[in-house]
């Protein structure tokens, strides 16, 4: 622990901060590196040789893994990378989240924002990408997000491990006077022909006055002994034992606890409030207001959460109407008439879709929902605050470190440089984390106590009324056949773009953001060749806020597309499967083909079913990785019972299979508790649903057998933690078709047909 | 009032309805029972009482007369429990915040049911795991009952 308190002690936000100390030998990887974090907060005997490797004179191995752990295993695969490269085993190592600090950006995050298909590598879409990388480093977003961690690592962190092991190996030489090239580096220590060996603790002293190397060669995949092949994750004891690890664990000396009370329409302000009723309750301490870009609120400061949360109802705040349609219905005729007008934006595309399905003569229509979602991560949004001395202190578990500290300066008129940030582990993030709202509200809050520390934890109901949502959309999909196969189609989709949604609350000044592709995403990109196609985005303007949840617009577009292609086979009466693979023949589109077939003999696809017994296909191709899904259901009962799901995921390279399974499996389960059951609706402006009894997910019992397989056919490497959700809802809807001849078209289906969920 | 946690006495002073969960966290700083939903929704904070599990954060701390067992108490010494060490061979958490009540839950589950069947498991582990960790965790509990792996 004694690091992280260095963490905490000393700040790395700022550009300007110099690597301090005589130790300052990071090596960099590009033109104008970010310095080194690490060399402020060794302890003694400690030496860092770039920002993601510290070794002891006691021959403690640390490895930064700067991501979230969220629960997707990445600080095991990240340590992994710089451990197979360092040549130490991972029973030698501890994996540390380490300081907030631009040395960690995520370029590839960026990267995927641009406006291109992952397959589609043209000059423009390759130097697009480039230019979005360097604004990710330009604007240090260490973000946990669009499953990038392993994009974005691949190279970096297995250079780091090698440039470390190059000078441990040249100080090696040095000592014993031979040539470098005689001498080898095994699990932790160098050796010398001979059978001496030099453990990296007696070298590190030496090593670290070394010039790092200039550039590094690193292994071939043969020569892996540990990527590739699946670990023990590297946090397990702490999570079987309760270890206090997350956010919500913080305990500081003279620490107080609050809780927040928002207005529950977006954007409105309070009319009223019973301060002293609040201030009755015992254990509550003080009421305090806030104003933020965002929301308008309180604070009601106690001795104790609970009694915080009793204040926080004894309040009893009244607010001001929505500015927005206050309910469902009014909400869905202002994205159906959004729809009806002009788009906002194409993206990809081919040929003249509206013309050939004026001219087609086989033509089917359809329209398409899908509701607002909350993340309903398990644990609630919470932040510890400290402001003291025009300084902030942030503890709490964020996706986004860097926006958490930038966003609560602004609001504390404070520089980003006098933020510390300690991440601390997440009980979940799904995107969720991304935000920096808990964080600003707690700074806020804390300006407020006199210098004392704050906990603010947030109840389940104001998490689930205060998310930003996945966001509601509305598709009209028309499509035309010809000779039994899809000709043309026409996918238009009234959504709120998210990038504005999330720009208005971390940097207003950047304004709306431009075309957001998450309106499309899983649509204008997917591996299919059209003679015509055409992606028309409307966007939908409102107060509510909209964010990332778990595969962000793939999730609401796979659902919309891979559904329309499954109506569009059956009404040309060909098979769905058949179908996909005649529209893949471009040989970019490789990896879908075979994961399809992969997951097509998998679930044994195209035997005869009894009558009730149904298959659905899909496919998505979402953050580099390539998805196949099969979802078997059996109606016969009258109820939906989901038999079993197969999945086959190419992701390009596996790092870590076990992981990388479970990953898809989680995220499968994800998607599957909102296709189900899950909606966010409105009523007089508010979000009606209040905790986990209107706003559930699947339990052990309703969670079917899931089967993962995974491929490497795909060129380059693509994430983990989202890919495997948006496929699955348009899967089960395909089934639950195959099954009874019933097309579902809006999500959740539970409005429509019962579900057994044992 | 007096609570008996993990074996040791600790005298509170607290509200009358005072949820167990809190006087635990805020309190007495024992961290592992976690707040998921405060309704008795999710099984975050179960807590054994007597060996039987029980959602804290709906349960007043003055109403309990038994023995509470946090995770903090379940292993012997440093000896984990049998259900801790099989949820580390089956490396069933991912984010791990539901663990500490599914582990406890489990616990007593297999006191009562030495032999569960999958419909016994799936009956009787019902608290709420966002990251859908329970195809491990199913065969986490049958190996923490012996019935395989
Ligand atoms: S926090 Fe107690 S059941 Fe959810
Ligand atoms: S492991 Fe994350 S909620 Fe269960």
């Amino acid at each position: 622990m004694g690091r992280i308190a260095k963490y905490t002690r000393r700040g790395f936000l700022g550009l300007g901060i110099a690597a301090a100390g005589g130790l300052a030998v990071g090596y960099y990887y590009y033109q104008k590196p970010y310095p080194n974090p690490l060399p402020d907060t060794l302890e003694d005997g400690e030496f860092t040789f770039n920002p993601y490797v510290i070794i002891g004179l006691d021959n403690r191995i640390t490895i930064i893994t700067p991501r979230a752990e969220m629960g997707q295993g990445n600080h095991t695969t990240l340590a992994a990378l710089v451990a197979e490269e360092l040549e130490v085993d991972m029973d030698q190592i501890t994996a540390e989240h380490g300081p907030a600090a631009p040395a960690y950006y995520n370029s590839a995050m960026m990267r995927d924002g641009a406006p291109f298909a992952f397959f589609e590598d043209g000059l423009v879409a390759e130097t697009v990408r480039g230019a979005m990388g360097v604004v990710g480093k330009f604007l240090a977003l260490q973000v946990t997000g669009g499953s990038t961690a392993m994009v974005d690592a691949y190279d970096k962190m297995r250079e780091a491990g090698a440039a470390a092991r190059m000078v441990l190996l040249e100080a090696a030489a040095a000592r014993w006077g031979v040539p470098v090239e005689n001498l080898k580096a095994a699990r932790g220590a160098v050796l010398h022909p001979n059978g001496e060996q030099l453990s990296y603790g007696a070298l590190v002293a030496e090593a670290a006055l070394l010039k790092p190397p200039g550039s590094v060669v690193l292994k071939d995949p043969s020569e892996w002994r540990i990527l590739g092949k699946s670990q023990q994750r590297v946090e397990l004891l702490e999570k079987v034992t309760g270890a206090p690890i997350y956010g919500i664990d913080v305990e500081l000396p003279d620490m107080l606890h609050a809780t927040v009370s928002m207005a529950p329409r977006f954007g409105a302000k309070a009319l009223s409030a019973d301060t002293a009723a609040a201030l009755a309750t015992p254990g509550v301490l003080n009421v305090v207001e806030f104003v933020t870009n965002t929301e308008v609120g309180f604070g009601i400061v106690a001795s104790n959460t609970w009694a915080a949360f009793e204040g926080a109802r004894a309040l009893n705040p009244t607010w001001e109407a929505a500015s927005y349609p206050g309910d469902t219905a009014g909400l869905t005729a202002l994205f159906d008439t959004t729809l009806a007008g002009e788009e906002t934006f194409t993206m990809g595309g081919e040929g003249d879709a509206p013309g050939a399905l004026d001219a087609a003569s086989d033509r089917i229509e359809a329209r398409y929902s899908v509701p607002f979602l909350a993340h309903t991560t398990m644990e609630p949004m919470n932040a510890t605050a400290q402001f003291r001395d025009g300084k902030l202190k942030l503890w709490l578990g964020t996706q986004a470190p860097g926006l958490a500290a930038s966003a609560s300066a602004a609001l504390l008129g404070i520089e980003a440089a006098d933020v510390e940030v300690e991440t601390l582990r997440l009980g979940g993030g799904f995107g969720r984390r991304v935000e920096a709202d808990a964080a600003v509200y707690a700074a806020a809050i804390a300006a407020q106590t006199g210098g004392k520390p704050v906990k603010v934890t947030w109840s389940r109901e104001t998490d689930i009324q205060h998310d930003a949502y996945r966001p509601m959309a509305v598709a009209q999909m028309r499509g035309a056949l010809k000779d039994g196969l899809p000709e043309a189609l026409d996918m238009r989709v009234a959504a709120a773009s998210i990038n504005k949604s999330f720009l208005g609350r971390v940097f207003p000044s950047l304004g709306g953001g431009g075309a957001d592709r998450s309106i499309l995403d899983g649509g204008f990109d997917q591996p299919f060749s059209w003679p015509h196609a055409r992606f028309a985005a409307h966007q939908v303007d409102t107060a509510i806020p909209v964010g990332f949840w778990r595969s962000v617009g793939n999730s609401v577009n796979g659902f919309f597309y891979e559904s329309f292609l499954d109506e569009l086979a059956h009404a040309g009466g060909i098979d769905p499967l058949e179908m996909r693979l005649k529209m893949m023949q471009d040989p970019r589109h490789a990896p879908a083909r075979e994961a399809l077939k992969a997951v097509a003999r998998m679930a044994g696809w195209g035997a005869a079913l009894p009558e009730g017994v149904g298959q659905g296909i899909s496919h998505v191709l979402s953050f580099g990785t390539w998805v196949a899904e099969v979802v078997q259901v059996d109606m016969r009962s009258g109820k939906v019972k989901i038999d079993k799901i197969w999945a086959v995921a190419d992701p390009g390279l596996v790092l870590d299979p076990a992981n990388l399974k479970d990953q898809v499996s989680s995220a499968i389960i994800y998607g599957l508790s909102a296709a189900i059951g899950q909606e966010i609706t409105f009523a007089d402006g508010r979000v009606m649903q209040e905790n986990f009894y209107d706003y559930d997910a699947l339990r052990m019992a309703g969670c079917p057998e899931i089967e993962v397989a995974l491929l490497e056919n795909s060129p380059r490497m693509g994430g983990g933690g989202e890919p495997g959700t948006p496929p699955v809802a348009a899967a089960l809807g395909n089934a639950i078709f195959a099954a009874s001849g019933q097309r579902l078209r809006d999500l959740p289906f539970g409005n429509s047909v019962e579900f057994d969920l044992g | 009032m007096e609570l008996l946690v993990n074996g040791n006495t600790h005298v509170v002073d607290a509200p009358e309805e005072m949820p167990l969960l809190w006087v635990l966290r805020d309190m007495l700083d024992i961290k592992g029972p976690k707040f998921g939903c405060g309704v008795g929704a999710c099984g975050a904070c179960t807590v054994l009482i007597d060996g039987e599990p029980v959602r804290s954060c709906v349960t007043a701390a003055a109403d309990i007369s038994g023995a509470v067992t946090t995770i903090e108490g379940l292993p012997d010494g440093e000896r984990l429990h049998k259900v801790q060490e099989a949820w580390i061979k089956h490396e069933v958490p991912q984010c791990g915040y539901c663990q500490a009540g599914q582990i406890l839950t489990a616990v007593a589950f297999l006191e009562r049911t030495p032999n569960p069947s999958d419909r016994d498991i799936d009956m009787a582990m019902d608290n709420l795991c966002r990251c859908g960790s329970y195809p491990r965790l199913r065969a986490a509990i049958k190996t923490a009952a012996g019935l395989e792996g």
